[in-house]
């Protein structure tokens, strides 16, 4: 049987993923070491991460906030009763011999992140839970002939972890899904949500089985996928592995797996067999959280206005499209600077062209944020209302006077224009004489024209244009143009 | 519960120890008499009664989230049994 013969479709791919999400606090989870990525190995590190005996964590308060946050995002339940668990396993970059996590009571339940496939009606994917924990040291393997290299400044750096149910069909969802958290975490500021860096990472449970089944086929987990593209990649290769084994009659190991990025595929790591004995048990080194509805009340006033909320305004309320919506609020700096637009300006639709196609271009164009753009959004309101009266042409705003303003911070927009020599002329008088001029200059398309020949308006106005050197407002230009020739004896 | 040497095995593997003849028989020994020893905690009916997890009636101790730098690096590689100037080094670690 060769993989031509396999009939892929009557597969159903069965996904869960668990994303780790570093959380953006000044200090780490039990200990008050600060936390660089980059940093000098092992100078960020205290006793408590060290793991030294006598020494007694104490939890960050952020990070509760910022588990809160996310539950509520997502619309999780919040347990009101909480404690904190030890993990046990033995490796060189976790110092203690175990993690502090939480086991029986995760500090989120339930709930669920929407994704938008194109084309499709959108889909909610369950989560099982959120819970907080700390990340474990870093091991070098290839650095040195002899040695491992553990640097534990990343010991003890606070996580949530966000782990869905088996309801992701493919890696497109997958994608999706992590853009999503991805976004949602931006949003409210509790993670960078950066792959490359390891600040957001993703683990995928996959399995496979024939559609129609009820029972689940054996699940392999794979691991180090460090960006979304890689995770999308990784489940639909891994999803293809499992089912040419099966077709070929192989068995599926329940394993660990890596993805190797350079060759897009997941490679055996370590054998799931006899699963490893974690041994959890209460942490009894921090006492256990009492989380009130009052105090649920006060992390939600701290919230801002999430990404779906903003979408609902942008399309009911200010009437944009599903497209202009999305993207205006993929990123919550954008969005705000759109709105801030909107301060000064009510054309809406104009202040969304300009954020998604000049200043997103330049952005794009220059590698940089929102945050780092010099315009202030005042001004972009300045230019567009230059446009909506007629002082310069869209055209002209956006290859000359757009481009003068980031670097010219002192002259409003209509200064701009004017020192560039741009302004539309809405002039008539002057309009009126170059047009009596263009009309003398053809008196024999004078007659074609008023024969019926009405194209030959262009022209006319071609001439117009020329002897304004391209600064007559095209809107009354053509107006006084054609009651000009229709009053022409 | 009985410990044989399956469980001795177990427990080794967990514990990253190793147990050779007269230790192993020792370590057999001891670990029969602690269980036996808290076997006497069965006789108490704990029907109808919550696990007490903590000894304190202490709750939401939590901290405000300002960093504080409290060691210097080569402090914190002091006590290292091997070490560089800045790594803690182990031997060679590939599998997780």
């Amino acid at each position: 049987m060769t993989e031509l013969d396999i009939d892929f479709e009557k597969y159903e791919p069965v996904i869960g993923l668990e994303v780790h999400a570093q959380m953006l606090t000044k200090s780490k989870a039990y200990c008050t070491d600060p936390y660089d990525y980059g940093a000098e190995p092992n100078t960020q590190v205290s006793p408590i991460s060290l793991g030294h005996p006598g020494t007694l964590p104490m939890h960050n308060r952020q990070v509760v906030n910022n588990a809160i946050k996310m539950g509520l995002a997502c619309q999780c339940n919040i347990a009101s009763y909480q404690y904190y668990a030890r993990k046990n396993y033995f490796y060189a970059d976790l110092p203690k011999g175990y993690q502090i996590t939480q086991d029986k009571t995760p500090i989120c339940t339930g709930g669920y992140i929407a994704i938008k496939l194109k084309d499709q009606a959108p889909k909610n994917i369950t989560l099982t839970r959120i819970h907080m924990e700390e990340d474990a040291g870093k091991s070098m393997h290839d650095q040195d002939v002899y040695d491992t290299l553990i640097d534990l400044n990343r010991a003890g750096v606070p996580l949530i972890e966000i782990v869905t149910e088996p309801e992701i069909a493919s890696g497109e969802e997958a994608y999706a899904y992590l853009s999503e958290v991805r976004k949602l975490v931006r949003y409210l500021e509790i993670c960078d949500g950066n792959m490359e860096e390891g600040s957001l990472r993703c683990d995928a449970n996959i399995s496979v089985r024939l559609k129609g089944s009820k029972a689940f086929g054996t699940k392999v987990e794979v691991k180090n996928m460090n960006s979304m593209r890689n995770v999308q990649k990784a489940i639909d290769f891994e999803i293809r592995r499992q089912i040419i084994c099966i077709e070929t009659g192989e068995r599926i190991a329940q394993e660990t797996r890596s993805f190797d990025a350079l060759k897009g595929i997941t490679i055996s790591m370590r054998s799931k067999e006899g699963a490893s004995d974690y041994r959890y048990f209460p942490e009894p080194d921090l006492p256990p959280l009492h989380v009130s509805a009052d105090y649920i009340e006060g992390v939600k006033a701290l919230m801002p206005e999430l990404p779906k909320a903003l979408f609902e305004k942008y399309t009911l309320q200010f009437g944009l499209n599903e497209y202009d919506a999305n993207v205006l609020t993929e990123n919550k700096d954008i969005a705000a600077y759109f709105e801030s637009i909107l301060k000064h300006t009510s054309n809406i639709k104009a202040a969304a062209n300009w954020v998604m196609v000049g200043i997103k271009g330049y952005l794009n164009e220059q590698a940089l944020e929102i945050k780092d753009f010099s315009v202030q959004a005042s001004r972009i309101a300045d230019l567009i209302n230059l446009i909506d009266e007629g002082k310069v042409s869209h055209s002209v705003a956006a290859q000359k006077v757009f481009p003068e303003m980031i670097n010219e911070h002192h002259l409003s927009p209509l200064q701009i224009a004017e020192k560039l020599n741009v302004l539309q002329e809405s002039n008539s008088d002057e309009l009126q004489t170059w047009i009596n001029q263009s009309i003398e200059k053809f008196p024999s398309k004078v007659a074609e024209y008023k024969a019926g020949k009405e194209s030959l308006l262009g022209l006319f106005m071609g001439e117009v244009m020329k002897m304004s050197k391209g600064k007559a407002d095209p809107k009354l230009t053509s107006q006084l143009l054609k009651n000009t020739l229709d009053h022409h004896a | 519960m009985d410990i044989n040497d399956e469980t001795i095995d177990r427990l080794c593997d967990l514990a990253k120890l190793e147990f050779k003849g007269e230790e192993r028989t020792a370590i057999k020994q001891d670990l029969t008499r602690i269980l036996s020893y808290f076997e006497k905690l069965n006789a108490i009916d704990t029907n109808g009664v919550e696990p007490l997890i903590f000894m304190t009636d202490s709750e939401n101790v939590l901290r405000e989230d300002k960093p504080h730098t409290s060691i210097q690096r080569a402090d914190a590689l002091k006590n290292a049994p091997a070490k560089d100037s800045d790594y803690f080094r182990v031997p060679k670690v590939l599998d997780k």
